[in-house]
């Protein structure tokens, strides 16, 4: 573990000094992620300008709502940052057989295939997502209670994980199709559905979307778990939620190592 | 190198259409090799517009107001329909980036060689690339269009469907313009992917493809008696998802309806010169070595 702690390091110091080298992209590359957030933080103010809450008698009203943008901003910056530069690399890999090299590799084929890209500038909006946070925090009524704030970094990694785990399968699913740009558009359009609390997916097509956006593939858990401890009451209810993100996590990871495995033992070459 | 391009153009205009038909022909085919990968990712499309409805209706759940600038909560979720319909006709992708491409690796040369106009040719392109768009979303887009006919009003008269229509043609040369000057930025800077990101923020924020610009007639820009809607009536984005969107609601009538096309096609014109302009000015100070 410790070797692959110390590879990764690597790794990133790699990316670092190569980010630094070019340094105006990267400043570049910084301020479009953060005028990509800041557009969409305006269109949330402005929704706010013709309504109090999101979904009537839900709670979320502007601080907590935006408390559940927040965590929404740190967890996807960590999954863009640390997981998707390299994702996005594996359909090239597999159609023009740069996988072999990976593959002939002394380490675990997964690590180097998901960790071995780091994109420093996507951190850019887990930073401000942490401000944001701060501020809707500082602005709401209610302190949440101790057990809430122990439990929300340990619900951001259950986010970040389960998020990784549907990258992975994405992964194994590129490996098996020889490629397939759509599925990595698909990963955006599929997390597209946690960017809002899941009280907004009710009635007669919104309850049967909202089960299988919590227990088939548990999009909803990822944002609205952690937000829904620190910006809503909680109560003996917000437990079943914390072991539901808990327990989905471990079988995201679970489930999506086993796939991938059985991809890679189905992978054929494409290199001469 | 372009001058000599006037020499070897084709002549009459019987051969320029053999020539154009040629190309649309060449391009139907090449997007037809990953027909599968394109349909797939023609119906993620609509996945999006599923959290905007579910937000809207929690947004009008929440409110006692019965419309928001003018539109219920019907009229919302037509228009977002709508705006994916307008997208189909003047969403480029890949075209800017694609030209800037060419310019770095230096296969646009073989452009100022051939008796083909690079113009015309991505044009061609871009007409095959929508024409298979539309035979593989149309089955789609019919579909969800049926399922949602209750959030739609009644169809409207001919005119207003004649104006839909050619909003939509006009969506489609903007939107194409825009991005192939926008491309050729590439003759300028090696590299156009930050201006090509900024442009696409600024175009999904005032495009109205995140929401109807009618919301922004109550944001103040600081001069008396105008609003960030009134500025962004004069700007080219609007008429890329907005405006089709806002004349097949009925929300665009009468002479502003006229006006507006006015504008729609001014805007083309420009983009279309500035193209051309862009072109000519690049590939005087553009060189390129090797094979």
């Amino acid at each position: 573990m410790a070797r692959y702690f110390a590879i990764f390091l690597t790794f990133a110091r790699a990316c670092l000094v190569r980010d630094m080298t070019f340094r105006a992209n990267f400043i570049l590359e910084c301020l479009t992620s953060l005028g990509w957030m800041s557009m969409n933080l305006a269109f949330y103010l402005l929704v706010f300008t013709f309504t109090s809450e999101i979904g009537k008698g839900t709670g979320w009203s502007k601080e907590p709502f935006f408390a559940f943008v927040a965590t929404g901003l740190i967890i996807n910056s960590v999954v863009q940052a640390f997981f998707m530069p390299s994702a996005e690399e594996l359909t090239e890999m597999v159609r023009t057989g740069g996988l072999d090299a990976v593959l002939v590799q002394p380490l675990d084929a997964q690590f180097l295939l998901s960790m071995h890209r780091v994109d420093f500038s996507a951190l850019a909006n887990g930073a401000v997502g942490v401000g944001l946070l701060a501020w809707a925090m500082s602005r709401m009524d209610s302190t949440p209670p101790a057990v809430a704030w122990l439990l929300y970094p340990l619900l951001l990694l259950c986010g970040v994980a389960i998020l990784y785990g549907l990258v992975i399968m994405l992964a194994a699913a590129t490996i098996l199709m020889g490629r397939n740009q759509s599925l990595y558009d698909f990963w955006f359009y599929l997390t597209n559905f946690s960017r809002y609390p899941a009280e907004i997916y009710s009635g007669p097509w919104g309850g049967p979307l909202r089960m299988i956006c919590t227990f088939v593939i548990p999009i909803l858990l990822v944002v609205n778990v952690p937000a829904r401890v620190i910006a809503q009451p909680f109560t003996g209810e917000s437990w079943v939620g914390v072991a539901c993100a808990v327990i989905a996590a471990v079988v995201a990871l679970v489930v999506s190592r086993l796939v991938f495995q059985r991809a890679l033992a189905r992978y054929r070459s494409a290199s001469s | 190198m372009s001058g000599s391009l006037e020499a070897v153009r084709p002549a009459g205009p019987l051969q320029g259409l053999r020539t154009w038909w040629t190309m649309l022909k060449i391009c139907l085919e090449e997007r037809l090799v990953y027909r599968g990968d394109f349909a797939l990712g023609t119906l993620m499309r609509f996945l999006p517009i599923v959290t905007q409805v579910f937000l809207w209706t929690a947004v009008f759940g929440a409110t006692s107001r019965g419309d928001i600038a003018g539109y219920t909560r019907n009229d919302i979720v037509a228009y977002y329909l709508l705006t994916m319909l307008t997208r189909a006709f003047s969403s480029m992708p890949g075209l800017a980036s694609g030209i800037a491409r060419s310019v770095r690796d230096g296969s646009v040369k073989k452009f100022l060689i051939q008796p083909v106009d690079y113009v015309s040719f991505l044009l061609a392109a871009r007409v095959a690339h929508k024409l298979v768009y539309y035979a593989v979303a149309a089955i789609p887009f019919a579909l969800v269009f049926f399922l949602c006919r209750s959030y739609f009003p009644p169809v409207p008269d001919a005119t207003t469907i004649a104006a839909f229509l050619l909003s939509l043609a006009l969506s489609f040369l903007l939107g194409f313009f825009m991005e192939v000057t926008l491309g050729m930025l590439g003759f300028w800077f090696m590299e156009v992917s930050s201006i090509v990101f900024g442009y696409m923020l600024v175009q999904y924020l005032l495009s109205g493809h995140m929401f109807p610009i009618d919301l922004l007639k109550g944001t103040p820009t600081g001069i008396a008696g105008v609003s960030l809607a009134d500025v962004v009536h004069w700007l080219p984005f609007e008429y890329t998802a907005y405006f089709s969107s806002a004349v097949w609601l009925g929300k665009v009538k009468g002479a502003q309806l006229v006006s507006s096309l006015a504008i729609e096609a001014g805007w083309v014109v420009v983009m279309a010169v500035a193209c051309r302009v862009a072109w000519w000015r690049g590939t005087r100070r553009y060189s390129a070595f090797g094979g």
